[in-house]
């Protein structure tokens, strides 16, 4: 077996390794599925919700690094999943998986990754790649596991260094739905699930899918509307047939700049015929650039479940200044610079003040940066729901 | 919203002395409350008791009131400084009782002074059982179902609804006792009845049993924009049914999906919502269902707590200083969190390690008291400790409560016992149960057997199966000769004793002999090592450094790395080499730099004093341009704030751990010396190693240590000295002892070498008791002596604290204590300046002192203890180190004594500090509070052996004053009038009389039993005749009981006649009646009743009796 020349001997029981572009090699044990996988490697600081945060499609093309070292501990369930077209392609964790303990778990952590075609390295100082993502960027890099420890270094090395990268990537159309669907599941309680929707509730919300969370349309639901999920392509026409009171945009990965290509025009042609509008993440930079904002590509993107994030501007009356603690999963961020005077900054991020929520002037559309979905994390903020369903029809 | 400009003055209140439950959390607390408050420009006035704090060091608060936490009191000092609000959630359930104490008698709204932080009706909602409960419904929370019984009928109605099996409490009986778990009808009945018996109001509680489910904690903070943040969660590896200060904790929780952890995350917030908690910290407690996840809210706490403390050093988050800003107005984006610089207080920390705390405890000190823990918390002190997995966090922890334990240590009684035996034993909720957990393993027992017999979650019984596995191999196959594998078990968190021990076991010499050969160097040894890979501690460590596997360190940044950190708070691990070679965070200083190790866990005879000690030296040091350095593992102490030395690593205590920090921190700058006599026994043991390492030792040298601590080679110094000690001996085995007895004559101290906190320590009458002692209290061996010492009867105890440079002495103070000669020091009543001894006596001491401080070549503190019997004094011991005085003395005479000792260490002069005032025009008392109460089934009584948990101080003009306000402080107030009850040895008779007589003249009704009656007849005093217990009733029991007696004056001697007398101990411990064990502490009772009325006591600040 070959090695690239800067690389580290393999250590003997060394059955996974993680290869960065920048040559650097990381060995550790594989888990989960075998074989390897391509992707920009980022962290997540979450301490629990490691099942939502694999299976969220905004995090498709990436190689997550949990900060929290035991990964699996409550194993896997059919529930907590986000989306299950395409996700995080692998993740990289400090201690090796053990046995799930908790009521809910049907399956292990580690099957459960393999079922899911999902690569999983054990036994990295996932510190010191997380201290090395903030300084230097996240890496593309390549996520390899082989039970019998071959491993073709040079080959998972080239293959890191030539991924062109999330930079430009309409990553959007590859992970949202390929049909329309009429959204039918309800809010999660403990001991009873998932419920149903209510087929007559009104409002009626089009929810355009750009690689959503699940949650999303569950929290829609429990606001008291009626939710139809449309693909990512899916024309102003055919929104404009299914007669919505609302049309949110959802969260997802990539580039906005790329998914705005076709995704932007529809936006603003909604957002001039004043349809009320709500976008999350992904939704939310398209709103601003429909708006006549610009995005950015963030040196190091929020990715956790702590991030404060503060009420500003006009418009939130007693609750200006309230601050919310919120569930984030970004690279790519609204340059709040660049916000046009119909624009009114409404969120921002007390970490590093950069935007974390717009409200188009004159109109009902608003977006925001961060998960008020949660799942994972902290449901603070769930009354952008209410607002939005509220203020329908 | 900015700071409150309506107020500007706060009052402050403390938690009081170190009880069981509150410990010095509440200085830590208190402390970081006080600075913050400064910080924003508030005059801030201190009431607290406890002279052993931080928090009452003059420089904090701008008035500092040494003074008796009771409502009329603080009524005085609100009266006198009138502030403008008072904050009452810094310290504990002590500050929130005087508080809504103050709030009912009116003294709030009179003086004009707002409640800050919680107010009085939030404060009510969540202590009130009903009123939270109701609460709890009303916003959909479950809680326990329970119901109130006042008979069996009724019992068996509420049973009804609540369901077998049920917890059954009595009402107001101590440590809980009479009540109990029933799983059937008819223990259901049984146990209701005795409950009933047992309650003095014939009452008990019948509640849910919630046994076996999972436990947790939340700690949130909210502002007053209603922002409201989650510090951190905590989960109880033991289910509930242990207290949770007695229980194991985790942080953050491991067993909850995300799902679940929103519920309690929401629960959490709504209940503070609910409560009414405007501002500040509260802690939160769950039950979880194992097995559907069922959540049921168990209580809250709106304040800081002991909880908040662990959490706040587990993320780096310092609740209290933050609770303390939002207290007078700002909301959590308003606040920087200090560990990163950059980011605002409004954020939940995360973290990217694992957190275990183990609480100690101190059972060997209570004979007589069942080891079994409950819903009573019994634990006197806890370790922390960090690791970036759990097994390394829970064996680091292992060894950082120097209990002997090396890791997961076998517990001999189960090796080898049969299934039953095992699960018996687990079965017992006692406080070494996690050992018996990994000996459970060892001993075949599966992982779900564990789970089903313990309710320990699955998830850490794996955890611990894994160390026991891996054990399993180091003891078959040695250990591993590559550095991936020892690396492997290294950050398994296997300390190198413990793999030592492991490995001896692998080249199977039967029984103890490889262990024993080990030891020896030679061939055999040699090949040992050879097969083994290591056979001692330091072999396991040279092997490490040349397979190059050794810990780094990382930072606690409340971020997992997502943001740089600016503090540097630290944690070692071992990593794996992922970027070439294991990333370390340590970054060490070019500084000049002293290392300060610190106390450990608090334990009986260890505690905040030598905390205080520990904090002092950082403040000085960094005065004069040292970089200090803090090595710590207790999370509830001032030293292991981060705000306290400039770097801070939480690490355990020992050899292992300490040589690996000063390795890195050698490595760039200069480290002048490491400190090791402030943090008690703990450091000690470890100088003698840092020296020969060649670490320099600041101070006095290891050597004069243990000069101190060697009899024979003391004995020498005392000789060429020409002082007088009582006379002494030593024995290795129980005929020696026996002849050394017999030669100084009984009775007799006996006592094991090298001990602190006098534990095991007797005095005997008679060759039977001493062989009784021999059998029971202790082993004696080649290896063990047992110290054989002239107890000296009825003999004056002093303790003088001395600074000494080298070239020259100063005395800081001369203790008289109060309580004769045998009771420990730490134990007893003690006065600055002494009450009663004549100055030629103080002189002589302090020549003696000054003396020994020379002739040792002390460099630092020293303490000496004399006895004074006839004129005459006596040496007892010398302790060249910070004694647990320090922060008394420190308080009385008003000077910053370990400051200066830390100074004169690092190569200070006394002569450049001002001299002492000596001559005070007032008196300070320091009384001891002890923990009887927790262990129903102990003797309250006082021995050589000590039993106290903290101090409190009281100072005023005279000494009967001074007097009563250590009772008061110490929770006795005594009473103005009616029955005393007196029962004293034959040697008493003479010197308690006085007493009586002027208990007699202020009106007090005396009765006593035959011997003294007729005793006190005699002298004239009309004295009542009771009956002994003996004697049949009805008897000083029945009376107590009655509530007819209003002091107890009991002392006794010898282990029959106590036996005989215990029940009026216990009887009045129950019962809350005043007893005194000593005829000397009787006196002074005598002379402060009748000379101060508690209505008419005066309050001064420190401040004012220092200028």
């Amino acid at each position: 077996m070959a090695s690239a020349a800067s690389s580290p001997a393999q250590p003997k029981d060394a059955t996974g390794v993680l290869v960065l572009a920048d040559g650097s090699v990381i060995w550790g044990k594989g888990f989960g599925a075998t074989g390897d996988a391509v992707g920009e490697v980022c962290f997540n600081t979450s301490m629990t919700g490691y099942q939502e945060v694999m299976t969220d499609p905004s995090y498709a093309a990436q190689i997550v690094t949990f900060t929290f070292p035991h990964i699996g501990n409550v194993g896997a369930n059919g529930e907590d999943i986000e989306g299950l077209v395409e996700s995080a392609v692998g993740c990289v964790v400090r201690e090796d998986v053990t046995p799930s303990a908790n009521f809910r778990a049907e399956q292990q952590f580690t099957e459960w990754m393999e079922a899911k075609g999902k690569i999983g390295l054990s036994g990295i100082d996932t510190r010191a790649l997380t201290r090395r993502i903030r300084l230097s960027g996240a890496p593309n890099a390549v996520i390899a596991h082989s039970p019998d420890g071959k491993f073709d270094i040079p080959a998972l090395l080239k293959r890191a260094q030539e991924w062109a990268g999330l930079e430009g990537m309409d990553l959007a159309q590859r992970v949202s739905r390929a049909d329309q669907e009429s959204w039918e599941g309800g809010y999660w309680t403990l001991g009873k699930g998932y419920g149903r929707a209510a087929r007559d509730a009104t409002p009626h919300v089009v929810a355009i899918d750009y690689g959503a969370k699940d949650n999303i349309f569950r929290n829609l639901v429990k606001a008291g509307a009626r939710v139809t999920v449309v693909p990512a392509k899916t024309s102003l026409e055919e929104i404009e047939a299914l007669k919505p009171d609302g049309v949110f945009l959802s969260n997802g990965p990539g580039d906005p700049a790329a998914t705005g290509a076709y995704a932007v025009p529809v936006i603003k042609a909604l957002l001039d015929k004043d349809v009320p509008l709500f976008g999350i993440c992904l939704g939310h930079q398209m709103l601003a650039l429909a708006a006549g904002a610009k995005t950015t590509k963030m040196h190091q993107g929020h990715r956790g479940a702590n991030h404060p994030v503060q009420r500003v501007g006009e418009g939130w009356g007693e609750t200006t200044g309230l601050v919310e603690i919120t569930s984030m999963n970004h690279g790519f961020a609204v340059d709040g610079e660049t916000l046009p005077d119909g624009v009114e900054e409404t969120h921002v991020s007390l970490f590093d003040g950069s935007n974390c929520g717009i409200a188009v002037k004159g109109k009902r559309a608003f977006g925001v940066q961060y998960h008020p979905e949660a799942s994972p994390g902290p449901q603070d903020s769930f009354y952008l729901f209410e607002k939005f369903v509220g203020g329908l029809g | 919203m900015p700071k409150r400009t309506d107020i500007s003055s706060i009052l402050v209140i403390g938690a009081g002395p170190i009880i069981i439950g509150q410990a010095c959390e509440f200085d830590y607390s208190g402390t970081q409350a006080i600075k913050a408050l400064k910080e924003e420009g508030y005059r801030v006035i201190l009431v607290n008791s406890n002279p052993a704090t931080i928090m009452t060091d003059p420089e904090f608060a701008d008035a500092t009131y040494i003074e008796p936490i009771t409502p009329e009191i603080v009524a005085k000092i609100i009266e006198k400084e009138r502030p403008d609000a008072v904050l009452p959630t810094m310290g504990g359930q002590t500050a929130l009782n005087c508080a809504l104490s103050l709030e009912s008698m009116g003294v709030l709204e009179k003086f004009g002074v707002q409640m800050i932080g919680a107010d009085a009706e939030a404060i009510d909602k969540a202590e009130d059982r009903q009123k939270f409960r109701d609460a709890m419904d009303k916003i959909g929370l479950e809680s326990a179902r329970s119901g109130v019984a006042h008979s069996v009928e009724e019992a068996q109605e509420i049973v009804k609804r609540t369901g077998l099996p049920s917890i059954i409490r009595p009402s107001f009986t101590l440590g809980g006792t009479g009540g109990g778990i029933a799983y059937n009808k008819a223990e259901f009945e049984r146990i209701v009845r005795e409950g009933l018996d047992a309650s003095p109001t014939t009452e008990v509680l019948i509640e849910e049993s919630l046994l076996g489910w999972k436990e947790y904690e939340m700690e949130v903070v909210r502002d007053r924009a209603d922002n409201c943040i989650i510090i951190c969660s905590i989960e109880n590896v033991d289910p509930m049914g242990v207290h949770t200060g007695d229980s194991i904790t985790v942080a953050p929780a491991m067993t909850l999906t995300d799902k679940e952890y929103q519920i309690m995350r929401n629960a959490s917030i709504a209940v503070l919502r609910e409560i009414g908690v405007e501002t500040g910290g509260s802690n939160v407690q769950f039950a979880v269902n194992p097995k559907d996840g069922r959540l049921i809210v168990i209580e809250m706490n709106p304040r800081v707590s002991r909880s908040s403390a662990l959490a706040s050093k587990a993320t780096g988050f310092p609740i209290a200083r933050v609770a303390a800003k939002l207290a007078v107005g700002y909301t959590l984006d308003e606040i920087t969190n200090e560990i990163t610089g950059a980011t605002p207080a409004s954020f939940e920390p995360t973290i990217d390690y694992v957190v275990t705390k183990i609480p100690r405890f101190a059972f060997e000190k209570f004979k007589g008291a069942k080891d079994e823990l409950a819903t009573a918390m019994k634990s006197v002190g806890e370790v922390m400790a960090i690791g970036r997995n759990f097994q390394e966090s829970m064996q680091k922890a292992l060894r950082g409560l120097e209990t002997d334990l090396d890791g997961f240590n076998r517990v001999a009684d189960l090796q080898g016992a049969s299934r039953d035996v095992v699960t018996g034993s687990l079965s017992k909720r006692s406080p070494d149960r996690i050992l018996k957990v990994a000996q459970a393993l060892r001993e075949g027992l599966s992982v779900e057997d564990i789970n089903q017999i313990t309710g320990y979650d699955l998830w850490f019984l794996r955890q611990i199966e894994g160390i026991i596995d891996a054990e399993k191999d180091v003891a078959e196959n040695g250990l591993p000769n590559d550095a991936a594998g020892l690396r492997r078990l290294k950050a398994m968190g296997f300390s190198d004793k413990r793999l030592a021990t492991l490995a001896v076991r692998s080249v199977g010499v039967a029984g103890g002999m490889g262990e024993t050969q080990a030891k020896r160097s030679g061939l055999l040894h040699d090949a040992l090592q050879a097969m083994a890979g290591a056979t001692s501690e330091q072999e396991v460590r040279e092997l490490r450094r040349k397979l190059g596997v050794l810990p780094v360190f990382k930072r606690i940044d409340s971020c997992a790395a997502e943001f740089e950190a600016i503090t540097p708070y630290m944690y070692s691990t071992y990593e794996a080499p992922s970027f070439g070679e294991p990333e370390d965070e340590a970054d060490p200083s070019d500084r000049k730099k002293v290392v300060i190790l610190g106390g450990g866990p608090n334990r009986i005879g260890q505690g905040i004093e030598f905390d205080y000690c520990c904090v002092h030296a950082c403040f000085a040091l960094a005065e004069v341009g040292y970089e200090t350095i803090m090595i710590n593992c207790n999370p509830e102490t001032v030293s292991t704030d981060y705000d306290t030395s400039d770097r801070l690593y939480f690490e355990p205590l020992t050899v292992e751990d300490v040589f690996e920090i000063l390795r890195v921190e050698q490595s760039n700058g200069e480290l002048a010396g490491v400190i090791v006599q402030f943090g008690g026994m703990t450091p000690l043991k470890l100088a003698q190693g840092l020296e020969d390492e060649g670490i320099p030792i600041l101070g006095t040298s290891p050597d004069a240590i243990d000069l101190a601590e060697d009899r024979e080679r003391f004995a020498k110094l005392v000789n060429k000295l020409d002082l007088k000690q009582p006379e002494n001996g030593i024995a290795y085995s129980r005929d020696e002892a026996a002849a050394v007895a017999a030669s100084i004559g009984y009775p007799v101290l006996l006592r094991p070498s090298y001990v602190l906190g006098g534990r095991a320590m007797e005095i005997v009458d008679s060759e039977a008791q001493l062989d009784d002692y021999i059998k029971t209290a202790v082993n004696v061996s080649g290896d063990s002596p047992v110290l054989v010492d002239q107890y000296l009867r009825d003999a004056i105890e002093c303790d003088v604290d001395v600074l000494c440079d080298g070239d020259q002495v100063v005395v800081a103070g001369v203790m008289q204590h109060i309580e004769e000669a045998g009771v420990h020091s730490g134990d007893s009543a003690c006065t600055i300046p002494p009450y009663s001894l004549p100055a030629d006596i103080v002189e002589e001491m302090e020549r003696q002192s000054e003396a020994l401080a020379m002739a040792l070549g002390v460099q630092g503190l020293m303490n000496v203890q004399f006895a004074v019997k006839d004129g005459e004094v006596y040496l007892i011991e010398v302790n060249p180190r910070a004694s647990r005085t320090v922060p008394f003395v420190a308080k009385a005479i008003g000077q910053p004594v370990a400051k200066i000792a830390s100074r004169v260490m690092a190569g200070e002069k006394l002569e450049s500090f001002p001299a002492f005032k000596r001559d005070l025009d007032y008196m300070a008392v320091k009384e001891a509070v002890f923990p009887f109460g927790r262990f129903p089934g102990a003797d309250p009584v006082l021995t050589p052996e000590m039993k106290s948990t903290g101090e409190v101080m009281g100072i005023d003009k005279d000494f009967p004053t001074a007097f009563l306000k250590s009772q008061l402080g110490a929770g006795v107030t005594l009473p103005e009038s009616g029955v005393v009850f007196v029962s004293v040895k034959e040697s008493d008779k003479p010197i308690v009389t006085p007493a009586i007589k002027t208990l007699v003249e202020c009106g007090f009704t005396i009765i006593a039993t035959g011997g003294t009656q007729r005793y006190l007849s005699e002298q004239g005093l009309p004295v009542e005749r009771v009956n002994k217990v003996a004697e049949g009733q009805p008897h000083i029991v029945d009376k107590m009981i009655d509530g007819e007696v209003a002091l107890v004056i009991n002392t006794t001697e010898g282990w029959q006649s106590l036996i005989d007398s215990k029940s009026i101990r216990a009887t009045a411990l129950e019962m809350k009646i005043p007893y005194y064990t000593t005829a000397a502490a009787s006196l002074a009772t005598a002379e402060a009743i009748r000379s101060v009325k508690p209505a008419a006591l005066e309050v001064r600040s420190l401040q004012d009796y220092y200028s």
